[in-house]
């Protein structure tokens, strides 16, 4: 044993002992919700919060859309959280690649994973691959500054664009296409997506639901701002709507203010509608069947298969594809028909539709004497569903079971992240929480030159020179 | 008319402590007949009891954040109306004599908010006046059973 080796071991027994410690995977809103729960409500708890990216935050840097900036106002709280003595961010480590879950499991008394949900689902149809079809998830990632999706190609020279999905991903990808570029241009939104919009000529923009009016994904306030937009008319297919109407009083508050809004603004529809605006058209009851190409393989229009609803009740309605079908020219499509989530550690009991499979977080049939507990919150253990306030919530009940789990335990004995630094420094170079304040400062600067509070690198390798200079 | 209040700075502790001095005079005026701050009791989920004081024209996150009121979570979006972690619900006879209805802004917000109810508000619109002083709230458990 070297002197390096002894002082180290000398560390860890003396300062670091009989602390639990806790790793948790992923720096989005369910790490940072649990985390803070955890060192909330345990006397004394040392946590480590590992990320694939040098960067922190997840998809509240990288989902939320660019001109929503209250919404990201949460990270205010989660910096104040990763100041605390007792708590490491340490970026640039990817679990699966640099550092496995056996690996974590051995240096820690707990492993909470909140990795998220990264991949979007496919269609499975003909042409998914064709020039200018897109996944909604790379296009917010292209114009969020993401580095897996900065150099997506995206083709905006067309007239008519469609978004197959009516969730909240859907309205923002449409919000993104449709607004006027001095609302964009004050956003954080990176500056090549600034500079494509300022060159697009979309002007008819479809979002294509495979249900009803009833069904839609997407929540109120995200609506509300659609209609309101400024030099957007929105054009509803009146037929879509039979029966609406009459259903609407039945339903819970929430479905049926979101649906009177729609039937409002359906009324208001007449309305003439001039050359200067642009035009967003939800439609309803058609499932994409295949995409259509010309002889370069590029996106010509979407055939639609034409659904109808069978049964009774207009709530429990089941919608069946006919035979009939229709289609929808445009040279740009969006699929935004939801995500899942990467099994990337062969450890991991996945379900079939993409989550870690867990009893309210604990992730069962996992559990190995002298190996930390493990545990799931957010989308990776939720599903890919809801908002960072239900993505919150799940995180604190998650949490409130760790804390159950650790009281138990008589004794730690784990030593955390310097335990195995070395080996990890040996594959990556970690970015800690002070590099991240210099990404931080440096991207404010940028954008203040721009007259935009800030201007996101897209670049690993630069993300990570600046960090470490 | 409805406004949200947007980007509000937190106070810092030294302001909340000058302010807390102002408030100590200010009760050796109360027979002047002005009193500027109001008594708010928020009944957690769990069965805490938080008791907290607001100067008129705050509003509950104000109460909140002031305060250093332990209430998990609340307040994600800081006052902006667009997280509706601050949700709370009132007794009706509160609710009814709130001077502001919600606005659409609010109320697409609340139909968020778990455990909504017909007096359910979001904490960061409710301002505090003078005849709010005793008022009571529930801060509903966020959790994830009866989403609509
Ligand atoms: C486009 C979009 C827009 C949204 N807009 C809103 C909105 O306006 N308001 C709202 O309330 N909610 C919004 N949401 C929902 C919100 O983002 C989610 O509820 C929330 O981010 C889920 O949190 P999470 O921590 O589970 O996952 P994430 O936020 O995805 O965090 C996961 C983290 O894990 C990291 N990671 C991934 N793989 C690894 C690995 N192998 N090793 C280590 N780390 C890894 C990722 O880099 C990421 O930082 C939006 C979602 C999307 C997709
Ligand atoms: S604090 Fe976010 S809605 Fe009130």
């Amino acid at each position: 044993m070297n002197l390096k080796h002894l002082k180290m071991t000398f560390r860890l027994f003396s300062t670091y002992k009989n602390i639990p410690r806790v790793c948790v995977v992923g720096a989005g809103p369910a790490g940072f919700y649990a985390a803070m729960h955890l060192t909330k409500k345990l006397e004394n708890v040392h946590i480590d919060i590992i990320e694939k990216l040098p960067v922190p935050f997840g998809l509240v840097r990288y989902g939320v859309a660019p001109d929503h900036p209250e919404v990201k106002n949460v990270i205010n709280q989660f910096t104040k959280f990763a100041q605390q003595k007792n708590v490491n961010f340490y970026g640039n480590i990817t679990l699966g690649k640099d550092i496995s879950l056996l690996q974590l499991r051995e240096h820690y008394d707990a492993v909470l994973l909140t990795y998220g949900a990264d991949e979007d689902k496919t269609l499975g149809i003909e042409n998914e691959d064709a020039y200018n079809v897109l996944a909604a998830r790379n296009f917010v990632g292209w114009y969020n500054g993401h580095p897996r999706d900065k150099d997506l190609k995206v083709d905006l020279s067309g007239h008519t664009a469609a978004i197959l999905g009516q969730g909240n991903v859907a309205l923002d990808v449409a919000r993104i296409l449709l607004s006027p570029l001095d609302i964009l241009k004050k956003t954080d939104i990176t500056d090549y997506a600034l500079q494509a919009l300022a060159n697009s000529k979309i002007k008819e923009l479809y979002l294509v639901g495979r249900r009803g009016p009833l069904n839609v994904a997407f929540t109120i306030k995200e609506l509300r701002e659609q209609i309101k937009l400024e030099n957007c008319a929105t054009i509803w297919r009146k037929n879509d709507f039979i029966g609406v109407a009459e259903s609407v009083n039945s339903m819970p508050r929430p479905r049926k203010r979101l649906t009177e809004l729609m039937l409002k603004s359906l009324n208001e529809n007449t309305n003439t509608v001039n050359d200067n605006q642009k035009l967003f058209k939800p439609i309803f009851y058609r499932s994409p069947k295949k995409f259509l190409v010309n002889s370069e393989k590029h996106l010509t229009g979407i055939e639609l298969a034409c659904n109808v609803l069978t049964g009774d009740k207009i709530e429990d309605q089941k919608c069946v594809s006919t035979k009939d079908s229709e289609i929808l020219n445009c040279s740009l499509a969006f699929r935004s028909i939801g995500y899942k989530s990467v099994k990337v550690d062969n450890d991991l009991p996945f379900s079939s539709n993409g989550v870690v499979i867990n009893e309210n977080g604990r992730v069962i049939n996992t559990d190995v004497s002298d190996l930390a507990k493990l545990y799931v919150a957010g989308w990776l253990g939720t599903g890919p569903v809801g908002v960072i306030l239900h993505t919150m919530s799940n995180a604190f009940q998650v949490a409130k079971l760790i804390c159950e789990d650790l009281k138990k335990q008589e004794n730690y004995k784990k030593g955390g992240f310097l335990e195995f630094k070395n080996i990890i420094n040996e594959k990556t170079s970690v970015i800690d929480w002070s590099g991240w304040e210099k990404i931080d400062k440096y991207e404010t600067e940028e954008g203040k030159k721009l007259g935009k509070p800030r201007e996101k690198i897209t670049c690993i390798e630069k993300m990570i020179q600046i960090a470490l200079t | 008319m409805h406004h949200s209040r947007k980007n509000k700075k937190k106070r810092n502790p030294i302001v909340i402590i000058s302010i807390l001095k102002i408030r100590d005079l200010e009760s050796f005026s109360t027979n002047l007949g002005e009193r500027f701050w109001v008594k708010v009791t928020f009944h957690l989920f769990d069965g805490r009891k938080l008791e907290a004081e607001g100067k008129v024209g705050d509003s509950l996150l104000d109460v909140v954040v002031n305060n250093d009121l332990d209430i998990d979570g609340y307040g994600a979006c800081e006052g902006t109306v667009t997280c509706s972690t601050c949700h709370v619900v009132l007794k009706q006879k509160d609710f009814d004599r709130l001077p502001e209805e919600a606005g659409d802004e609010e109320r697409d917000m609340l139909d968020l908010a778990y455990g909504l109810t017909d007096t359910s508000r979001l904490g960061c619109q409710v301002i505090l006046t003078k005849d709010l002083d005793g008022l009571e709230v529930k801060v509903p458990e966020s959790v994830n059973d009866a989403r609509s």
